[in-house]
């Protein structure tokens, strides 16, 4: 009865919190939902037409939606391997915002299915994926792969993230036994995710662009610069908005890690460009169609080269110690590392792969209103769950928010809270 | 309350909940939608009764579905002479009317290229959409491209729900009731065979292909993969590929591999041939030749 009761105070607690607010909260989640609620009618204007609605067609068979399922599973998987400082070398200021990106890698993978579901012709039919109603065609197909880690993945984080605010919450320490297996395996897990992500496109004999065995690494790399991107920029928000603290250290020392990820990023595109314009086979044709356009055709040249000046300025700003050291260049590295891997993976990665088509055909693919606005909606619920999410999580970090106190339920101020929340685990 | 009464409610509730899962589970499996060939045969036969039902009352006459399954020795190959070829496109709509494809908006199961002679067999150089006054036009070959029933098959691998397959006379086939439209396998297949259903299709009625087979020709659905079968619902019978029997100049040839006497393994055995993206080693049962 103990536990019912106590989860009924979690849960009306957290309602409570969700519901209160500064003008600047509800502004954010009237502006998510407005996006919500224009994504859910483009959508359903896409189910009743058919996919015709989108610039899709059969040469170029997949675009935006699948691009941007790439770049979040990257996100997803970046977000937690900030586990491996905090964990493997157990460096606390790191450890503390853990539970912040495994919270971004659950409302990532969110995102990551909701792409896959607006993407596939028949949403009605994803059961068939699902053993033993459906039919997995596993391990032939890597999207059978792709579909067991990404959900393996996301119980994870889930597990993982509302045992230790649960517990907190409760005013006891989370289970050592359970968590650090779980947090150990998610380190492979998180790396798995975008492996399997990127043999998805890698074992396509068809289409040269992604056949090549540069494309895994070159995802994670990516992802390393992205998805710490997105974090670092929620840490300073949740700094500035809560009593959180977060030490300069970490983010500095995060900001000096996305430096070398981003080396290793146009380090492995050099190469990848090296190869295709001095061997200069008839696969060129695809690298050209990115960066110079296939005579009038130039629809993705702009992107390219934004994506490439982003990424190089981000570098610059992030290797420099000074510059990673203060806020506001270390932002704009932040802005420019997130646009830059978003424009790479999202209009990048995708189109050229499949322009021109398997028969030579070139079929400019740009993503239409209807596929922009699903797309934003989907962004806009990632963002909510995210945010939401952190309303309740903040508090039980802090010790404000505890189903263990004096005053039964509710919200109160404990500064002490937060050292027990955080002490070490119990065995 | 004692811990062993709290044990003895957790077991019996565990065994309920346990039970009427399995029960679910089993009456889903067993009784549930399923992949056409596996299927019992009542089921399958009942299904294809009812699809009798739906598609003659959307066409507006009487609609015939078969199963005839592979005949044992036969394993089924095309050879297609790229010197006879005159680009004419007959082969492309006599596909859509005998197999019922989309006209609005149009599926193609055939893309006939047109291509330069002093480039020689050339995608990125090709031209889909050629159209003179005449063909053929000087100067000029071209190159019918359809589904090249591949021996080592890049989309079925990669297909998540085993909706494709190859049937043992070597054709590739689709469940369009299983396809989830993914399109994982059109980005695997390297010759661009395959086509996805953006809209609802359409089919006016007087032109509705009425003697179908369940794995061919039959109506398909919106958000579901299509190709070429080498019209089973034909070969199956003994007769020949739509585009076969309309080429006017007899540039297309069909038969059985496994025959040795068949027409396709004299061509085989005797003419220069060629398949397309060799290097890729998807061994295609679609074969072009030069016979002069």
């Amino acid at each position: 009865m103990n536990t019912i009761r106590l989860f009924t105070r979690f849960t009306r607690g957290s309602v409570d919190l969700i519901g209160q607010g500064p003008r600047s909260y509800w502004a954010w989640l009237v502006f998510l939902l407005l996006l919500i609620v224009s994504g859910a009618l483009a959508y359903s204007s896409q189910v009743t037409t058919g996919l015709a609605v989108t610039a899709m067609r059969d040469q170029v068979s997949w675009g935006f939606y699948i691009g941007n399922f790439t770049f979040l599973v990257g996100v997803a998987a970046a977000a937690v391997i900030l586990v491996i400082p905090a964990y493997v070398y157990d460096w606390k200021p790191i450890r503390e915002i853990v539970i912040y990106g495994e919270l971004l890698a659950i409302s990532a993978i969110v995102m990551c299915l909701l792409f896959v579901l607006v993407d596939i012709g028949r949403p009605d039919r994803f059961w068939h994926l699902l053993p033993p109603f459906g039919r997995l065609n596993f391990p032939q197909s890597i999207l059978a792969w792709d579909v067991l880690v990404l959900n393996i993945y996301f119980l994870i984080n889930f597990t993982v993230a509302t045992h230790i605010l649960y517990r907190a919450f409760n005013g006891k320490h989370y289970v050592k036994r359970l968590v650090v297996p779980m947090v150990l395996l998610s380190i492979p897990m998180a790396v798995g995710i975008h492996t399997v992500t990127a043999f998805l496109y890698n074992g396509l004999a068809a289409r040269p662009y992604w056949n090549s065995s540069i494309l895994a690494p070159q995802f994670l790399a990516s992802a390393f610069c992205s998805g710490p991107a997105i974090l670092l920029v929620v840490l300073q928000l949740l700094r500035k908005f809560t009593r959180f603290e977060i030490r300069d250290e970490a983010i500095h020392k995060i900001a000096e890690l996305m430096a070398y990820a981003m080396f290793l990023n146009l380090f492995l595109h050099g190469a990848e460009a090296f190869k295709e314009y001095y061997s200069n086979t008839e696969h060129l044709l695809f690298t050209r169609y990115w960066y110079s356009g296939l005579g009038e055709h130039r629809t993705l040249v702009p992107f390219a080269w934004s994506a490439v000046a982003l990424n190089v300025i981000a570098f610059g700003l992030f290797i420099v110690p000074k510059t990673r050291r203060n806020l506001i260049t270390l932002n704009v590295g932040c802005l420019a590392t997130y646009a830059g891997v978003y424009i790479e993976k999202g209009m990048g990665l995708i189109i050229p792969g499949l322009t021109p088509d398997a028969l030579g055909e070139i079929y400019e693919y740009y993503p239409t209103l209807t596929e922009l606005r699903v797309a934003a909606g989907i962004f806009a619920l990632g963002f909510l769950i995210f945010t939401l999410m952190l309303k309740v999580a903040v508090p039980i970090s802090l010790g404000e928010f505890s189903g263990v106190s004096r005053n039964s339920g509710g919200i109160q101020s404990e500064p002490e809270a937060r050292d027990r929340a955080y002490a070490s685990p119990a065995t | 309350m004692s811990v062993e009464e709290q044990e003895g409610q957790v077991t019996r509730r565990m065994f309920t909940t346990g039970a009427a899962a399995g029960v679910a589970t089993f009456i889903m499996t067993a009784c549930g939608p399923k992949r056409l060939h596996e299927m019992p045969r009542e089921r399958l036969r009942s299904a294809m009764r009812e699809m009798e039902r739906e598609y003659s009352a959307r066409a507006g006459k009487g609609v015939t579905v078969s199963d005839t399954p592979a005949l044992p020795g036969v394993e089924f190959a095309y050879a297609l002479d790229i010197s006879r070829c005159i680009g004419c496109r007959r082969c492309v709509y006599a596909c859509v009317d005998e197999n019922n494809q989309s006209r609005d908006p149009q599926v193609h199961w055939i893309r006939v290229l047109s291509m330069d002679k002093e480039k020689g067999v050339s995608f990125a150089e090709s031209n889909p959409y050629y159209n003179p006054a005449e063909v053929p036009e000087e100067g000029k070959f071209y190159v019918p491209v359809a589904c090249q029933q591949c021996r080592n098959a890049p989309c079925t691998k990669v297909c998540p729900t085993g909706a494709t397959w190859t049937e043992p006379d070597g054709i590739v086939v689709i469940d369009y009731d299983w396809c989830i439209g993914c399109r994982y396998c059109m980005a695997a297949c390297p010759y661009g065979a395959r086509h996805f259903n953006w809209a609802e299709p359409v089919i006016p009625k007087d032109v509705v292909n009425g003697e179908m087979h369940v794995l061919g020709n039959r109506p398909r659905p919106k958000g579901v993969v299509e190709k070429c079968t080498f019209c089973i619902q034909r070969t199956r019978q003994g007769r020949y590929p739509a585009c076969v029997e309309v080429c006017p100049v007899g540039a297309r040839k069909f038969g059985n591999l496994l025959d040795k006497d068949s027409e396709i393994r004299y061509i085989i055995e005797h003419k220069r041939v060629l398949v397309l993206k060799e290097e890729l080693h998807t061994v295609p049962r679609f074969f072009y030749f030069y016979a002069t």
